[in-house]
């Protein structure tokens, strides 16, 4: 909702500083859409039926909730840091 | 060698090292001493963070507690890794740009308001205060288990190492020490784990183990044929709503906890702040997801070394009379067969939160107490590891809790010194005597850290759910509020801080009234199902919302307030010469 309000707040203006926050938000709505999915949705709410499923050995909810949610967080920040390198130079605002 | 010789080496030398690194890093001004002079690389950062954050709790009892809850112990694996995706999104980043020393300087800055400033020092003080205890406690548990040397003792030698390079090195001291200090824990950590994880499935990767060894499936079989529920099914020992209010409330707080944000200040650059979010959140999650595979391996290795063995035999094992001894393990022939039976429910009656082991618990079959701490503290020698693994245990636990206890209080003297001090009461002084002030303001932090150490209050573990709550309710909101809308002002953030602070504490007050205030039953149970750990997401939900209407009714931020917002979402200029 405040991601949203962020967005909006700056769609009125034609600045191209205003466009790389408005991409930046973009993104980060993107991501923070995966992270609360991983997190609160495969990993608790889905964890029980998830469970009937088998990665190798473990139950699919409860390798979820304990180890691969994780993973998905790591892997989060380093697609941010990635896509945000490529978004400072694209729009000339790197040091 | 013995293991005691061994220990005494191993945290000799690595004490040592602190010290050496806290000399060479020592700092002569406020740059220095607050942020590192902001050169600190990103991995090394984020291995700085990585031991900041993860205290004597995670790395001593965080597996034994998981070991009991089973999949609801994910509560705290998601919990204290998912905010730092957060803070590497929505905080870090843009606090960094700020260029200032603390959190309460952008809170009151971006609401140029003495009073949010100074609610927000307030707060960071409180949180760090209670944390800090815990952490000295950790100390003195660690020196009288593996040195037999009194907890009283041992809080003070831990004080005086962590005095020594903080008040010396400050922010920067602290940084390389904790960079050094996450590289014992991280080794203390795995070399047990991977020798559990090979010994019990042959697969000497725990992660790996974890998922495609059949060890879930034995121990979900073993936990039901003794009555309890499957090891790996959701929900037992709590309902979905609090699991997810609780995981919630933990990720929310740890974005907000200010010792942690602090770190991000440290970086060169904005860039390198991101990254450094990221090394972190490898370097946690390195710990993070070996500490369930071991919770897992240790708990399957426990219950089927125990249950149906005779009492004498299991008796002669080296570790079960060693930690008996040490009430950490504690076996009772309750129905006189000579055998060992493991079942639900506690082998004795409590007594002020703690086992009374002259009074079994009759109403249940249940032979065997275990305390949390086992599970870590006891792996290297039910994989039957060399004497110096243990010793390392000892260094890596001290280290964990000496590392966090230094970024405590750091972030406890910048509130009192820079934050109360210069911005508040003394707006002229001078750099020399603002550097003076830092060094002095560490000096009743360190009495207070050895206070609680040695004379723990009885509700600390009640407490750190208050740190949480206040961090999610209070600090978290405020911030991200004053980078994500330009048109918040100080009265929106002012009351929203109000509102969610209030709410939180009058709730986690209610919840733990036995615990806080000695009464005989809480007032409420839970708040519609959500429980104390958890409520801190609910005051975040009502600060952000109380903020946005608030804002929207009363005038708009002045225009110089809207100019630092638009600045700091542009990562230029983090880097140039105009530090305060």
């Amino acid at each position: 909702m405040l991601v949203a309000t962020a967005y909006l707040s700056c769609m009125r203006s034609p600045n191209p500083l205003h466009a790389y926050w408005r991409a930046n938000v973009r993104l980060i709505a993107v991501l923070l859409s995966v992270w609360f999915l991983t997190a609160y949705i495969i990993s608790i709410v889905l964890a029980p039926w998830l469970n009937q499923f088998r990665l190798g050995g473990a139950p699919l909810g409860f390798w979820f909730a304990q180890q691969g949610s994780i993973y998905v967080f790591i892997l989060l920040i380093w697609i941010y840091a990635r896509r945000m390198d490529a978004l400072d130079k694209q729009y000339d605002v790197h040091e | 060698m013995s293991v005691e010789t061994w220990t005494y080496l191993l945290v000799g030398l690595s004490f040592a090292l602190y010290f050496y690194i806290g000399y060479t890093a020592r700092v002569r001004d406020t740059k220095g001493f607050y942020v590192a002079g902001r050169g600190v690389p990103p991995v090394a950062n984020g291995a700085a963070t990585a031991a900041d954050w993860m205290s004597a709790a995670s790395f001593i009892s965080m597996a034994g507690l998981i070991s009991v809850l089973g999949y609801d112990g994910a509560i705290y694996l998601m919990g204290w890794t998912g905010g730092y995706v957060l803070l590497a999104l929505l905080l870090a980043p843009y606090l960094r740009k700020y260029r200032k020393f603390t959190v309460p300087d952008f809170v009151g800055d971006r609401y140029a308001s003495t009073t949010a400033r100074t609610l927000a020092a307030l707060a960071t003080i409180f949180i760090s205060l209670v944390y800090v205890a815990g952490q000295m406690r950790g100390v003195g548990i660690v020196f009288s288990r593996f040195l037999a040397i009194d907890i009283a003792q041992g809080v003070l030698i831990g004080v005086a190492v962590v005095a020594f390079f903080a008040i010396l090195g400050g922010m920067k001291g602290v940084t390389w020490t904790q960079a050094a200090q996450y590289t014992i824990l991280i080794l203390a950590y795995l070399i047990p784990g991977v020798a559990l994880a090979y010994l019990l499935t042959g697969n000497p990767v725990p992660q790996l183990a974890f998922a495609l060894s059949d060890i879930s499936e034995r121990i979900n079989q073993i936990q039901t044929d003794l009555g309890f529920g499957e090891y790996t099914a959701p929900f037992q020992s709590k309902p979905m709503l609090d699991v997810l209010a609780i995981t919630g409330a933990l990720m929310v707080g740890t974005a907000g906890l200010p010792h942690v944000i602090i770190r991000f200040y440290t970086t060169p650059d904005v860039r390198s702040a991101r990254y450094s979010a990221f090394w972190a959140l490898v370097f946690i999650g390195l710990l993070y997801t070996t500490a369930p595979a071991l919770a897992m391996f240790a708990r399957y290795n426990l219950i089927s070394t125990l249950h149906n063995k005779p009492i004498e035999q299991v008796r002669q094992i080296d570790w079960v009379a060693k930690w008996e001894q040490t009430g950490l393990l504690k076996i009772v022939d309750k129905n006189g067969d000579g055998v060992v039976q493991v079942a639900k429910g506690k082998a004795f009656q409590e007594k002020g939160g703690k086992p009374d082991f002259n009074a079994p618990d009759m109403t249940n079959p249940n032979e065997v107490y275990l305390d949390n701490d086992i599970i870590v503290l006891s792996t290297p020698e039910v994989a039957r590891l060399a004497p110096f693994v243990i010793a390392l245990l000892a260094a890596g636990g001290l280290a964990a809790a000496l590392s966090t206890a230094s970024g405590l209080l750091i972030a406890m003297s910048s509130a009192v010194a820079h934050d109360l001090y210069y911005r508040v009461f003394n707006p002229r002084a001078p750099e020399r005597l603002r550097l003076l002030v830092g060094r002095l303001a560490m000096l009743p932090a360190l009495a207070a850290a050895a206070y609680l150490g040695i004379n723990p209050p009885g509700f600390v573990a009640q407490v750190v759910a208050f740190a949480f709550g206040l961090a999610a309710s209070g600090l978290f909101p405020a911030i991200l509020l004053g980078i994500l809308d330009r048109r918040m002002n100080a009265q929106g953030a002012i009351a929203g801080m109000l509102v969610g602070l209030t709410f939180t504490s009058v709730m986690i007050g209610l919840m733990r009234a036995p615990q806080l205030f000695g009464a005989a039953q809480p007032v409420i149970k839970d708040f519609f199902g959500i429980s104390a750990e958890g409520i801190g997401i609910v005051g975040m939900v009502l600060n952000l919302v109380t903020a946005l209407v608030v804002s929207r009714l009363t005038p708009p931020p002045p225009t110089h307030i809207q100019e630092i917002v638009d600045s700091i979402r542009i990562p230029r200029g983090a880097g140039e010469a105009l530090d305060e």
